[in-house]
């Protein structure tokens, strides 16, 4: 089989989330593609929680259609998930519990907690499950084997050895039941990849692209990247701080920026309302800064824990008076790194926020990625001013908000004699100093919108989109963030029914590629914008900032990713064309 | 070393004549030339209120921010670079209002930074409301029959919080406030100088002859222990905070930006920020 899906269920705070870790990334280094993913809550301890893994052959990067083998660790993981297995799926239950299983799923009991407790240590009977699975799969013991050799070698020999025989039991068990009914995926590839999630990819490309301050203050499901950071920046110099509130962490930002470092603040929808004044200090100011914002379900506290890309509106537009902001989209965790390399270009060379709409998805969910090429990550401080020009200039002649073709004026900063300026979110001269009288009001204000008209890097234009597919299809998927590689899916499954699908991911949302964007809807029989929030959110912008071509919005909000058939049976229940 | 005039901007000062910020202003700059540091390497960061002008008119550079947000990004200026003079300053609505969170988040820190707070117990930019430093019946435009809330103490919640280095001046007593400017921006970690500066135009209330009558100057009380935090805290609640001088200071403090794990002597900004291809390669191994 080219792909299998493996989920574990039970009770939080249980360690299934390390278990799952193990197994996806044992699955990674055995040269198959993962896509992993959870269901929680924002409580710590009990209630329920479950982990799915896709293995697969190919690349895969979307909520799995049904799950092949189900653990589970307690009678309400089968309550609950038995449903999703697929015919002739397989359910593994610890036998301490006594699991029923409904009609027709077929049921392998393992011992799990006997095991571990004859093996002394409780912690086992994940071990013991993982075992159970390799051999369902038909996975090769050993890669487990090594993979737990490497992970607990610190803890000595005895804790390596006892964890070899749990897993060994585990799998001599499943066989010794299920020999027959166990599932041969085909072999992986053997090309040990990196696995990831967008969180991870976003904390090693503000590493990469020379960002030392990470500022934020937690929340779910950004944390991980001021925590990611908080370990990795004191080996390059720097540091993470987690601060009093959002407020606080974007201007610090904005402080540091000023400075003259590269600084990043994370943070989800609430901290995102909270951070919009100054969001604003810095367009009006002309401060670098790196904002992330992993969306999730709002409004207000709204769903903590839940997938959502609702905060499109306010990451765009947000935020009162009108001013310059990029806004970067990332729909795999492999974009997500290049993203936040590139976002920081784009702070220092048009000297304004630069804000990745992440989302849950991408945020959190593991995922394979091909490799991250060092070669690609170029630093682009843009034009800062040389201080020895500065300095044969005199007193009082440089200008930091001097008017010029492009809006972007050289910047100098603090340390550099006469450089000296007043950086202000109150409007001013190209001094900095307060001025508003119509006529330079009216030209401050376009100097500063016209700056992000079209955005390039080393003059090489900035991507909007990214399309794959003919170039003059039936239909058109259009997505954003982690919906990316859902629509790849739901492509895959619609030119398999004979339909001519072409997809395109709005790459950047600010500014707008309307041009590209016409012209792809222009050349589409049906064009299908699919988004997770309830009042579609990119159309809208789209429509305002010129596309006035007609799409159809695939909507979801209830908190969880699109499945790509529920992709291809909204477009099919819309699209009344004859397949070809 | 710079001169006086070389921290002057040729900009028009904007306050009312008469106003304490013109004091505050003058001390500073004062200070900055006795200590000899260069203009180029002084960073004010301002906030919104009449104080909040302090920066057009130094020669230095200066990010006019938002309103109650001097702490942070002061915080972030001193990160990204800390061989620079790093000055906040800002009105007691600016910090003691809206942005008191950030005060006492700031002092807990202890980061190199030195905090002017102007204060005048009103709101002069948005021309006369009351503000938390108000007296309790000061008659403003939003408190017509009087204001009903107490004031905050400043000084004292600032030693509560764990302050490193708390003082208060006055700005017509130009002597005392340079001295305290001064050692505020010497001192390794967060110095605040609440400083009293009449609205001349907002407040017939606190005026100048009012803190002349009622002042007491700890420069004349050669007793005074400023080291000992529990004195400190004594004669603050006594003089119920109409005191000026260097009321505590811990001459032990460890600025936040020194205690870092990692952090180097060296500024982030004047660091080479490209990754050694190994160390990039060794981060990307915990994911493989
Ligand atoms: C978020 C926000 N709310 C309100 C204001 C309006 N505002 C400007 S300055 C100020 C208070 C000024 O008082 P203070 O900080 O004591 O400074 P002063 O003018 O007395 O020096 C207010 C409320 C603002 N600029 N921003
Ligand atoms: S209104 Fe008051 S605080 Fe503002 S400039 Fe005039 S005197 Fe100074
Ligand atoms: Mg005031």
């Amino acid at each position: 089989m080219r792909e299998l899906v493996w989920k574990i269920g039970g009770e939080q705070g249980t360690g299934l989330d390390s278990t799952s870790d193990v197994f996806a990334t044992v699955c990674n280094r055995l040269g198959y593609y993962i896509y992993a993913y959870k269901t929680f809550s924002s409580r710590i301890k009990g209630g329920h929680t479950n982990f799915t893994v896709r293995v697969s052959t190919r690349r895969v990067l979307a909520t799995a259609e049904g799950v092949h083998v189900l653990v589970a660790m307690d009678q309400e993981a089968i309550d609950r998930l038995a449903k999703e297995l697929v015919p002739g799926g397989l359910l593994i239950a610890d036998s301490n519990f006594q699991p029923k299983a409904p009609e027709g799923v077929q049921m392998v009991t393992v011992p799990m907690t006997e095991i571990a407790r004859d093996l002394l240590n409780p912690v086992y009977r994940n071990i013991v499950a993982i075992g159970a699975s390799a051999a369902l799969l038909g996975l090769p013991l050993q890669a487990f084997k090594d993979y737990l050799a490497e992970k607990f070698a610190a803890k000595g020999e005895q804790v390596v050895q006892g964890n070899w025989t749990a897993l060994e039991r585990g799998y001599s068990y499943a066989l010794e039941q299920a020999a027959d009914k166990a599932f041969q995926l085909d072999p992986g590839d053997g090309q040990r990849r990196l696995i990831m999630t967008g969180n991870d990819a976003i904390a090693l490309g503000a590493v990469a692209a020379g960002c030392r301050l990470v500022v934020a203050y937690p929340i779910t499901p950004a944390s991980e990247i001021l925590e990611t950071c908080a370990r990795i920046l004191p080996k390059f110099g720097g540091a993470a701080v987690q601060v009093e509130d959002e407020l606080a962490a974007v201007a610090t930002c904005i402080g540091a920026g000023f400075a003259g470092a590269r600084a990043m603040t994370a943070t989800a929808g609430p901290g995102i309302s909270l951070m919009q004044e100054n969001i604003g200090l810095a367009s009006m100011a002309e401060i670098p800064v790196v904002i992330v914002d992993v969306q999730r379900g709002g409004p207000s506290t709204g769903m903590p824990t839940k997938h959502e890309q609702s905060d499109l509106l306010a990451l765009a537009y947000g935020g009162h008076g009108e001013g310059p902001r990029i806004v970067l989209a990332p729909g795999t965790a492999e974009q997500a790194f290049y993203d936040t390399v590139l976002a920081f270009n784009l702070a220092d060379n048009y000297h304004c926020p630069v804000i990745i709409a992440s989302d849950l998805g991408l945020g959190l969910w593991q995922q394979t990625v091909d490799n991250l090429d060092f070669d690609q990550v170029v630093i682009d401080r843009g034009p800062l001013v040389d201080p020895k020009e500065l300095e044969a200039m005199g007193r009082d002649v440089f200008q930091r908000y001097a008017f010029t073709e492009s809006g972007v004026s050289p910047r100098s900063l603090p340390g550099m004699k006469y450089g000296q300026y007043l950086a202000t979110g109150v409007e001013h001269a190209t001094d900095g100093k307060v001025k508003e009288d119509p006529v330079n009001r009216t030209r401050m204000m376009q100097k500063r919108l016209k700056k992000i008209k079209k955005l390039e890097i080393g003059g090489q234009p900035v991507p909007g989109i990214l399309y794959e597919g003919p170039e003059r299809p039936e239909i058109l998927l259009i997505s954003y963030g982690s919906t990316f590689g859902v629509v790849a899916e739901a492509a895959e499954l619609l030119r398999e029914q004979g339909h001519r699908v072409a997809t395109l991911q709005v790459r950047v949302i600010r500014p707008l590629p309307v041009e590209e964007l016409r012209a792809a809807i222009a050349a589409a029989e049906k064009t299908f914008v699919v988004e997770n929030n309830a009042t579609g959110q990119l159309a809208f912008i789209m429509r305002a900032e010129g596309v006035e071509h007609p799409v159809e919005s695939i909507l979801k909000y209830d908190g969880t990713l699109f499945r790509p058939n529920e992709v291809v049976a909204a477009v099919l229940e819309s699209y009344k064309g004859v397949p070809a | 070393m710079a001169s006086l005039a070389e921290f002057k901007t040729a900009e028009k000062s904007w306050w009312c004549p008469g106003c304490g910020d013109f004091g505050v202003l003058a001390a500073l700059q004062k200070a900055l030339v006795e200590l000899g540091i260069e203009p180029e390497n002084v960073v004010i960061v301002a906030g919104i209120g009449c104080s909040g002008r302090i920066g057009n008119y130094i020669y230095s550079y200066n990010f006019h921010t938002t309103h109650g947000r001097t702490m942070p990004v002061a915080l972030g200026v001193k990160l990204a670079n800390r061989n620079l003079t790093v000055i906040a300053a800002g009105g007691d609505g600016d910090g003691y209002a809206i942005g008191m969170g950030h005060f006492l988040h700031a002092i807990r820190r202890n980061p190199d930074i030195t905090y002017i707070v102007m204060d005048n117990h009103i709101y002069g930019l948005t021309k006369g409301q009351t503000s938390p430093t108000s007296d309790p019946g000061f008659k403003t435009k939003t408190t017509p029959e009087g204001n009903l809330e107490r004031p905050v103490r400043p000084l004292q919640l600032a030693i509560a919080a764990g302050a490193t280095f708390v003082a208060q001046g006055f700005s017509s007593n130009q002597k005392q406030l340079v001295r305290i400017f001064k050692e505020a921006i010497a001192h390794k970690g967060f110095a605040l100088v609440n400083t009293i500066s009449p609205c001349v135009t907002f407040n017939r209330v606190n005026t100048y002859d009012f803190y002349r009558e009622v002042l007491v100057d700890l420069d004349n009380d050669p007793n005074y222990d400023p080291t000992d935090r529990v004195a400190a805290m004594q004669k603050l609640m006594e003089t119920d905070e109409l005191v000026t001088g260097i009321i505590y200071r811990e001459p032990e403090s460890i600025p936040f930006e020194e205690k870092l794990p990692g952090f180097r002597p060296e500024p982030i900004v004047s660091q080479d920020w490209n990754l050694p291809r190994e160390e990039f390669e060794r981060l990307l191994a915990r994911f493989r």
